[in-house]
């Protein structure tokens, strides 16, 4: 692959037609369904958040749905996924049911992680759904070293690392990039640049903005493009899925995205002005997908119908996670320690 | 029985482990081609090839992190710093990742990983290389911390430390590689968390772990010829701790002096006196006292360096002080 990105962010209209192949209708639905599904969840989190029956952090993917959804698209289901403390996207895209999630985030025995992750880490081990994790760039390493078990066991397996441009100034980025490429690791980094590192734009926090650079000191291939179709994330990522595949070759893919909400629930988001955000909501990639499957002969009672499913299977899986238990404090020693510990 | 040095103790039980489970590697800086930096894995990577004895470039935070990772999804890494102090750097991943991932997933994963290498004081290497990094590493749940001090338990609690499913941190000596000691033919893995009476005696209980036990035993020694009878208690493995062995001890004794190196605030000590007292109240005569490194950054100058770390003629003057007391 040539080593210049192919999309120019100035390019980003021109990039996708919106005429989509009939095949590639029936999966764009699929897609759409996922995207909509991950924001109505968070939708409904956030709701929850205001409530009370959820604590701590809440760091909401709303606006990014079609990386998570386009990238895993471009996965086998026994690829490995890892991810920052903005997680519930990938989770839920990775093939966690809303159930699962949000008895979690309730922090219910039900949830995931039997309430004792909650929001920021979400595990899937059934769906080789490695977590989210809160320390910045702490787990680029660790997706380093799941595609260093995959290349050790030649089990064809890809691994797909997920962080945001705030990762990129930090020491594990730079370690888990050089060594994937010393090893030629099967792994795909991709950043989700959404230009804030929490309240801190590019230009403040990059000497230089484009991310995919750093690819070239570490002799690494790169990619990077607007997520405007959730079928060019697809595409694009599953470039890189193949070069990891077939190659044993990292790729650093710097994805350009949005996010709508603040950092976390407690960020109004000051930092940025109303006309901005309204200027990236007109190109949000699931409006985008929902207007292409309602004109391009998907059409609208389906989209209707799909969306009323969605909306019970959100409505049932908060129903789920209120009645869940919560936890027993007898769980504690036993996920501490794997066996006995005497202390 | 063969008499082996502590290093190789430590390699015999790698290789035996290696031979045992393909899922287990070592990977760290030198580990290869350079025969270790402490010769602690010579003839390693001639016996395992590459694949299996990995020299990595000089990033431990990297090297850990991808230890972590591979072990969630299956292999068992043994991962060596080339001395703690530099795991300094890896703390984040000991700390957040390999000691939390069990927890945070609900015991989903967990992390069979070994991370190994000298710790303490070596000989004049100065303040950024001669940390006790155990204090640190044994006050976190999830983390499991040996220290042998002997080339049988060396070997017998790194065979454990490889079986066993969770982080366990070995600590190691760069001042004990070269000591030798018996090691039986078919010395297996030994339970973690069992302390060892390594001299038994009357008046008083000396606590140690790692170098300081060889300390404590050249203490007890020469407080014999002075008619003092002393139990020396080696920990070797910090977390857990061996309650049962250190109270029995103390029953016994009624007096009780922890030796490590390491500064005094907070660490091993502390934790070995709260517990001797809060389960051996009424058997005590006399206070717990603690044997340290002093309170200040490892000087360089030779004598001074010796001054901080703990020997035996403070140990005797910990134990003289609790004999004088009324019992």
């Amino acid at each position: 692959m040539d080593q210049a990105p192919r999309a120019a962010p100035e390019g980003r209209e021109s990039l996708v037609p919106l005429t989509q192949p009939s095949g590639q209708l029936d999966k764009l639905a699929g897609l759409y369904r996922q995207m909509f599904l991950i924001r109505r969840v968070e939708e409904e989190c956030a709701r929850a958040y205001a409530e009370g029956k959820i604590g701590g952090f809440l760091h909401l993917y709303i606006g990014q749905e079609a990386v998570a959804v386009g990238a895993l698209a471009a996965l086998r289901h026994d690829d490995y996924v890892i991810t920052t403390y903005r997680d519930h996207g990938m989770a839920l895209a990775k093939g966690m049911s809303p159930k699962t999630l949000m008895a979690e985030l309730w922090g219910k025995k039900t949830g995931c992680s039997q309430g004792l992750g909650g929001s920021m880490h979400l595990f899937d081990a059934k769906n080789n759904m490695l977590g989210g994790y809160g320390i910045v760039g702490g787990h680029i390493p660790l997706a380093a070293g799941v595609a260093f078990a995959s290349k050790y066991r030649a089990d064809g397996k890809v691994t797909l690392c997920f962080f945001g441009e705030g990762a990129v100034s930090i020491g594990g980025f730079h370690e888990g990039l050089s060594l994937a490429a010393l090893w030629k690791l099967p792994i795909v980094f991709i950043c989700e640049n959404n230009e804030y590192s929490m309240g801190t734009p590019l230009s403040r926090s990059m000497s230089v903005e484009d991310v995919s650079m750093k690819a070239l000191g570490y002799g690494v291939d790169r990619d990077r493009f607007f997520v405007d179709d959730v079928l060019e994330v697809e595409k694009r990522i599953g470039e890189a899925v193949q070069r990891a595949r077939e190659l044993s070759l990292p790729t650093l893919v710097e994805v350009r995205t949005y996010r709508f909400r603040g950092h976390s629930m407690s960020d109004p988001a000051k930092y940025r002005t109303k006309d901005e955000l309204e200027e990236h909501k007109k190109k949000d990639p699931l409006t985008r997908a929902r207007q292409k499957l309602a004109t391009d002969g998907y059409g609208e009672p389906r989209l209707e119908q799909m969306e009323k499913e969605v909306e019970a299977e959100v409505a049932e899986a908060v129903k789920f996670a209120d009645e869940s238990p919560e936890p027993d404090v007898s769980i504690l020693a036993e996920t501490t320690y794997s066996g006995p510990f005497a202390s | 029985m063969r008499n082996l040095r502590y290093r190789e103790a430590l390699r015999e039980a790698m290789i035996e482990e290696m031979e045992r489970d393909d899922r287990v590697f070592l990977m760290g800086e030198e580990v290869g081609h350079y025969q270790g930096a402490y010769k602690v894995s010579e003839g390693m990577l001639e016996k395992f090839g590459e694949k299996r004895v990995i020299d990595t470039p000089i990033a431990e935070g990297g090297f850990a992190g991808i230890g972590v990772g591979a072990a969630m999804v299956g292999l068992r890494p043994i991962i060596e710093f080339m001395t703690w102090n530099f795991s300094a750097v890896a703390f984040d991943q000991i700390l957040n990742n390999a000691a939390k991932v069990r927890q945070m997933s609900g015991g989903q994963f967990t992390c069979p990983i070994v991370f190994r290498g000298p710790n303490g004081s070596a000989r004049q290497v100065g303040s950024q290389h001669s940390h006790s990094m155990e204090h640190f590493y044994a006050t976190v749940p999830g983390l499991k911390v040996v220290a042998p001090a002997f080339p049988a338990d060396a070997k017998g609690l790194m065979k454990a430390a490889i079986r066993d499913d969770n982080p366990v941190l070995v600590m190691e000596s760069e001042t004990l590689y070269g000591v030798k000691g018996d090691v039986p033919d078919d010395q297996d893995a030994i339970p973690l968390g069992k302390a060892k009476i390594v001299r038994e005696g009357k008046d008083v209980t000396i606590v140690a772990y790692s170098r300081t036990t060889h300390v404590a035993l050249e203490a007890a020694a020469a407080l014999e010829k002075e008619g003092i009878s002393a139990e020396v208690v080696d920990l070797l493995s910090l977390r857990p701790l061996d309650e049962d062995t250190l109270v029995a001890s103390v029953q016994k004794t009624h007096r009780c002096v922890v030796v490590h190196e390491g500064w005094p605030y907070g660490g091993v000590g502390a934790e070995v006196s709260d517990r001797v007292q809060r389960l051996a109240f009424d058997d005590l005569d006399a206070p717990i006292l603690r044997v340290s490194t002093l309170d200040v950054p490892m000087p360089y100058n030779a004598k001074l360096e010796q001054l901080c770390i703990p020997q035996p003629d403070r140990v005797i003057g910990a134990v003289k002080r609790l004999m004088t007391r009324a019992s």
